[in-house]
């Protein structure tokens, strides 16, 4: 059995130690986590989970399970499917020589991302999009010299039906 | 001591209709409504003003010797009564003292609702003295736990706590309780309103459609065998258990905590099933074409090696918990639903009478089975030396098999399971999913609360039965007149016995070198001591202790080297069995 990639997004209680139980869960029965977003949703009692993990299709079937099982999760949907938005944010900061600073401009401008912070020697550029695209930008940033990176993982919506 | 408390409980203003109480009037005012009559547990700083009104109200503490024992107290307590037991103990050491106990009552699926002081919630963090995140360090062994940050959540959380503890698959809740919050007094009216858990709604009733494709499984099947485990016991389901079996003509063979789920006089009993089962209990579910399994969970000590297990069965799948399902084998038909509903709406679907020729044609496998059992009967040869099993024969039989028994964990437990036949839910009491040695005797302190009258029985070794002796205090000061048998052979046999198959018979550690004189130390604890050193011995010195009116200490010298058999190594097919 091969291991599958699924994002799942799951509604929680906003309560201390409720993503402790999410993260424990996890790690004390061996699953993995690839990425994990955690904030507050409209409803201040309300926040949402997403995380993205890696597994063969009986270990994600007990995943969903045992989150759903949890007192806190109110809601777990599995979005790996088409029928989601899926996004990820990155701040990377980026060497600019001289000679790249006009060529990592470029690239900005093809990717539609942003530079937010600069200096004699740095870029830093915000980039949102698929993970297919964040890493297609750094493939092409890599050989200027990527200094620092911040990923936020994927966060993901279930569209709405049209 | 809080002055406050000192003042009248009941506002003299008739205008106010809540009253102030205290978080540990509030406490005791929500445990009462929740039909708690019985608290095991062990004071200390945080919990001392919950100790004060705990000993003003009318609910019995027993006042156990260590936390653990408080905790194994509650859980046989729970199993023996099917009511939630209830603990109540200190901050720090105290709470981290509950969690071998807690951890033994999730394994098993045990309602109990285990509450913590905690140190006041400004110091929380602070490293105060007795001050543990246990909430923290119980998130993976309990159901769920609280933290109580406000006196006006406790009440709530109280409810929610027996109410999660008891439903669905029962577990284990713990509620931490800072001393301020204990401490402080609000204008507080009973709840009404109902209990809003809006993630937690267990499933009860199946659906029937599965239900149909069970049916049409069962009109098929040339050789079932059904599998009953602990959830036919939480649930309540032994009745219709029983009449599935008879109905459809199936044999029924059970996991340890199975044991009692279903008459083990009844000639469709197979005996336990797994890696010390019965020779036919593993060969039938090895060649069974249809298992139906209720209320397990396929665990190892089961199943041996999976690929092997049932290789021949479709596979029903009875369980509360959907996590249950299809996480150790693969199944046929899984059914999410309660095993007593479940198997209720089955047997109303299936019709009470049998098709004409059901006995006929069940009977070459039942003839089969019967092959089986004459091949290798359960055995063993009672010689020179008292051997365990003739120990746990004569106690089966001298108990007329009506008492409530109890084991520590290891061969004493299996014995037990072997050699004394369970006919009713909540009559065995064993640590079987996290195997906890020194589960016994506290255990049956808690069933003896549960069941006065009733004979409990605690079946040990001489290992386990020191790692929580210091409850025979409790027994004797609460006057709950247990009996203690000890097979004592002076080895921690159970991993003696795995040395000797698999380890060339290297006893790495596992020889009590000295132990204590178990008679003088029963007398020490105001209790009665007996011994038997010889087979003839036995049966007088059992039926003197199981006579005697306060709690007894029967020291057993068995056989020293005897094995538990048959016995699967672990990872084998259960049909690999090594045999007498």
């Amino acid at each position: 059995m091969t291991a599958e990639r699924h994002i799942f997004t799951m509604l929680v209680d906003n309560e201390p130690g409720v993503l402790s139980r999410v993260v424990g869960l996890f790690s004390g029965r061996g699953f993995n986590i690839e990425s994990l977003c955690v904030a507050e949703t409209i409803d201040p009692k309300i926040s949402r989970i997403t995380l993205v993990t890696m597994a063969n299709p009986p270990v994600i079937e007990q995943i969903e399970k045992q989150l759903n099982k949890l007192i806190n999760v109110i809601k777990v949907r599995d979005l790996s499917g088409d029928d989601a938005v899926k996004r990820e944010m990155a701040l990377i900061c980026v060497q600019a020589r001289p000679e790249h600073r006009a060529e990592i401009l470029r690239i900005v401008d093809i990717f539609r991302c942003k530079v937010v912070d600069v200096g004699l020697a740095h870029y830093i550029i915000e980039v949102t999009g698929t993970e297919g695209k964040l890493t297609a930008l750094l493939n092409l940033l890599r050989p200027m010299g990527i200094k620092k990176i911040a990923r936020t993982g994927t966060v993901a919506l279930l569209r709405e039906p049209n | 001591m809080d002055a406050a408390r000192l003042e009248p409980r009941v506002p003299a203003s008739s205008a106010d209709p809540a009253p102030l109480l205290s978080g540990a009037q509030i406490l005791m005012a929500a445990l009462r409504a929740e039909g708690v009559d019985t608290i095991f547990g062990y004071p200390g700083g945080a919990v001392i003003d919950l100790y004060d009104e705990l000993a003003r109200s009318a609910i019995r503490h027993v006042l156990v010797r260590h936390e653990q024992g408080a905790v194994h107290a509650a859980d046989g307590y729970a199993r023996a009564s099917g009511r939630t037991g209830v603990c109540l103990v200190t901050s720090g050491p105290g709470a981290t003292n509950t969690v071998t106990g807690i951890a033994t009552a999730y394994a098993d699926s045990i309602p109990l609702v285990v509450i913590t002081g905690q140190v006041p919630t400004h110091l929380i963090g602070n490293d105060a003295f007795q001050e543990v995140d246990i909430v923290g360090i119980t998130r993976p062994c309990t159901k769920h736990n609280y933290l109580v940050a406000r006196t006006e959540d406790l009440a709530r959380i109280v409810r929610e706590a027996f109410h999660v503890a008891a439903s669905g698959r029962p577990g284990p809740v713990l509620i931490d309780l800072p001393k301020d919050v204990v401490n402080r007094r609000i204008a507080h009216a009973p709840l009404t309103d109902p209990i809003r858990l809006r993630a937690y709604r267990p499933n009860y009733r199946p659906n029937k459609n599965q239900l149909r494709k069970v049916l049409a499984l069962v009109a098929e099947a040339q050789r079932p065998v059904i599998f009953a485990g602990g959830g036919v016991i939480r649930s309540g389901a032994s009745a219709e258990l029983t009449a599935l079996a008879r109905r459809i003509q199936s044999p029924v063979t059970g996991s340890l905590m199975g044991l009692g789920a279903f008459p083990g006089s009844d000639p469709l009993w197979l005996g336990m099933l797994g890696m010390h089962g019965t020779y036919r209990a593993n060969m039938a579910v090895s060649h069974a074409d249809l298992l139906i399994a209720v209320g397990v969970r396929f665990s190892d000590r089961v199943t041996g090696k999976t690929d092997a297990f049932a290789a021949q069965a479709r596979i029903v799948h009875i369980d509360i918990d959907p996590t249950s399902i299809r996480k150790n084998v693969p199944v046929t038909i899984p059914v999410v639903g309660d095993c007593r509903l479940t198997l209720e709406t089955v047997n109303q679907m299936m019709g009470a009478e049998a098709p004409d020729g059901l006995a006929a044609a069940r009977r070459p496998w039942l003839d089969r089975i019967g092959e089986w059992q004459r091949a290798h009967k359960l055995a063993y040869r009672q010689g020179e030396t008292i051997k365990p099993q003739f120990v746990v024969e004569t106690l089966h039989r001298l108990t007329g098999g009506r008492a409530i028994v109890t084991t520590e964990v290891g061969q004493n437990q299996m014995w037990t399971a072997q050699f004394f036949h369970f006919d009713r839910p909540g009559q065995f009491i064993t640590s079987g999913g996290l195997g906890t040695m020194g589960f016994g005797l506290p255990a049956a302190i808690g069933a003896q609360m549960a069941f006065p009258d009733q004979l409990v029985l605690d079946i040990a070794g001489d290992g386990s039965i020191q790692m929580n002796i210091q409850e025979l205090a409790t027994a004797v000061q609460c006057g709950l007149p247990v009996k203690v048998v000890i097979l004592n052979n002076g080895y921690l046999g159970m991993v003696r016995q795995w040395q000797e198959l698999f380890y060339d018979k290297r006893y790495a550690c596992t020889r009590m070198d000295h132990q204590p004189d178990f008679v003088k130390l029963a007398e020490a604890y105001g209790a009665l001591g007996l011994r038997a050193t010889r087979p003839e011995e036995v049966e007088a010195v059992l039926a003197r202790g199981l006579a005697a009116p306060g709690p007894v200490l029967m020291d057993v010298l068995v056989e020293r080297e005897e094995c538990v058999y048959p016995m699967v190594p672990a990872g084998a097919p259960i049909t690999e069995m090594l045999l007498v």
